[in-house]
């Protein structure tokens, strides 16, 4: 079937399987790996992207059902050369260790300020449980999401 | 993990929903936002020839107010009825428990009505629509018929809806001077619950669904007849486990379930203000 979205504001388009997943056609037809994956069950988030504006897991969409919608990607957040605030702040306080999960890590963390722009520690904590770090990292990443917000200096 | 090939349609409208099921019976599956559904898939539990897309189906996506009852479209996204003000009023405890599904990734793409279709004892949403006394709407060719929740779940992973029929709206009881808990006991963040317990008190009288305690959810008819006959939430609670059957896994024994069915409705009522 053909699917057409627009990803980072370009709109793409081919001819795939229904069971064709979002994130492998993000990765695999759209060419744009910056997208992971990591668990395939919608547990661990390194997938997550942007749907119409709304953090969703791609490993658990089919590309048939986003057809005609838009798609943000950890490739469309930067603007050239100048890093979105929150990859600043995930590069300034040292928010990754392998650096794996960090793209749906980034993804969702946007998506958390998006809907709650000023929150706690707790409500980073919770926003963000959908996104697993295997190094365990989460102490930096937590503070990244806080300073991005202005919640702490 | 990539599914099994199969067909795909998309959905343009409720009739037109019904006619393609009726024209592929038990081989099509309805997806709606699919976090049920394409799992399942991925893992070849399910194998449908013919996949009907009802996700883009955009007035079954409501909350609105309708006599004694609150109205949700089955295709309502978690996070709109996690988010609503009329649903957080006169239905808490739905609210709260919605709360608590997957996280928000899967909120923003899960739809009630999908969950409770997908019929699963360890899911929050439909021990929460037993212990609220809700009703679901079925639709099919020849019209819609109302079903109570305790009817709707009939085995596990089973429900009482045709092959030719969907769900279309949910039906919960307006209770605003209600007080409710949900406690959902799990090991990590995002996991199913080992067990979880459903509550809400109202006057008298109480509501009590179990998570994960059967192999279909169910209501803890045993604690409700004693807060109605004025026990107290501890004597109450003793009775949470009485004529279950839950499954052991990795998690937890029979016996360790039971235990946790009676404390957490323990905390259930008690955090409600028995």
């Amino acid at each position: 079937m053909q699917v057409t979205v627009n990803i980072n504001g370009e709109p793409v388009s081919h001819d795939v399987e229904p069971r064709t997943l979002l994130v492998h056609y993000i990765r695999d037809h759209a060419g744009m790996t910056g997208t992971n994956i990591g668990c395939d069950s919608s547990s661990c988030g390194a997938c997550t992207v942007h749907l119409d504006g709304e953090a969703v897991k791609s490993c658990t969409i089919l590309a048939v059902q986003v057809d005609g919608q838009e798609l943000t990607t950890i490739e469309g957040l930067a603007d050239g050369d100048t890093l979105h605030p929150m990859q600043q702040a995930f590069h300034e306080n040292h928010a990754l260790q392998c650096g794996y999960c960090t793209p749906g890590m980034v993804m969702a963390a946007v998506s958390l300020l998006d809907e709650c722009p000023d929150p706690t520690e707790e409500q980073v904590r919770e926003g963000l449980e959908g996104n697993l770090c295997r190094c365990t990292g989460y102490h930096n990443i937590v503070q990244a999401v806080l300073e991005a917000s202005g919640s702490t200096a | 993990m990539i599914p099994v090939a199969f067909d795909y349609e998309r959905a343009e409208s409720v009739d037109h929903a019904l006619t393609l099921l009726a024209e592929h019976g038990d081989e099509a599956k309805l997806l709606a936002g699919g976090h049920s559904l394409l799992p399942l898939m991925k893992y070849r539990l399910a194998a449908p020839s013919m996949v009907i897309d009802v996700g883009r189906l955009s007035d079954l996506s409501y909350i609105r107010e309708d006599g004694d009852h609150i109205a949700i479209g089955a295709l309502t996204r978690h996070r709109d009825v996690e988010l609503s003000d009329l649903v957080n009023t006169e239905a808490g405890l739905l609210a709260a428990a919605t709360s608590r599904v997957g996280d928000p990734q899967v909120r923003h793409r899960g739809t009630l009505g999908g969950s409770l279709a997908h019929g699963d004892p360890a899911s929050d949403l439909p021990a929460t629509v037993i212990a609220l006394r809700g009703s679901l709407v079925v639709s099919g060719p020849g019209g819609s018929r109302e079903v109570q929740a305790d009817d709707f779940f009939t085995g596990f992973l089973e429900i009482a809806i045709a092959d030719d029929e969907m769900l279309t709206e949910v039906r919960i009881p307006r209770r605003p001077d209600a007080t409710w808990s949900f406690q959902k006991f799990n090991r990590r963040a995002q996991d199913w619950a080992i067990v979880g317990a459903a509550v809400v008190v109202d006057g008298g009288t109480c509501g009590v669904g179990l998570v994960n305690m059967d192999a279909r959810p169910v209501r803890a008819a045993g604690v409700e007849a004693a807060v109605t006959s004025g026990a107290s939430a501890e004597d109450a609670a003793a009775l949470a486990a009485d004529g279950l059957e839950p499954t052991a896994d990795l998690n937890a024994s029979v016996d360790y379930r039971c235990h946790l069915a009676r404390v957490l409705t323990r905390r259930g009522l008690e955090e409600s203000g028995r």
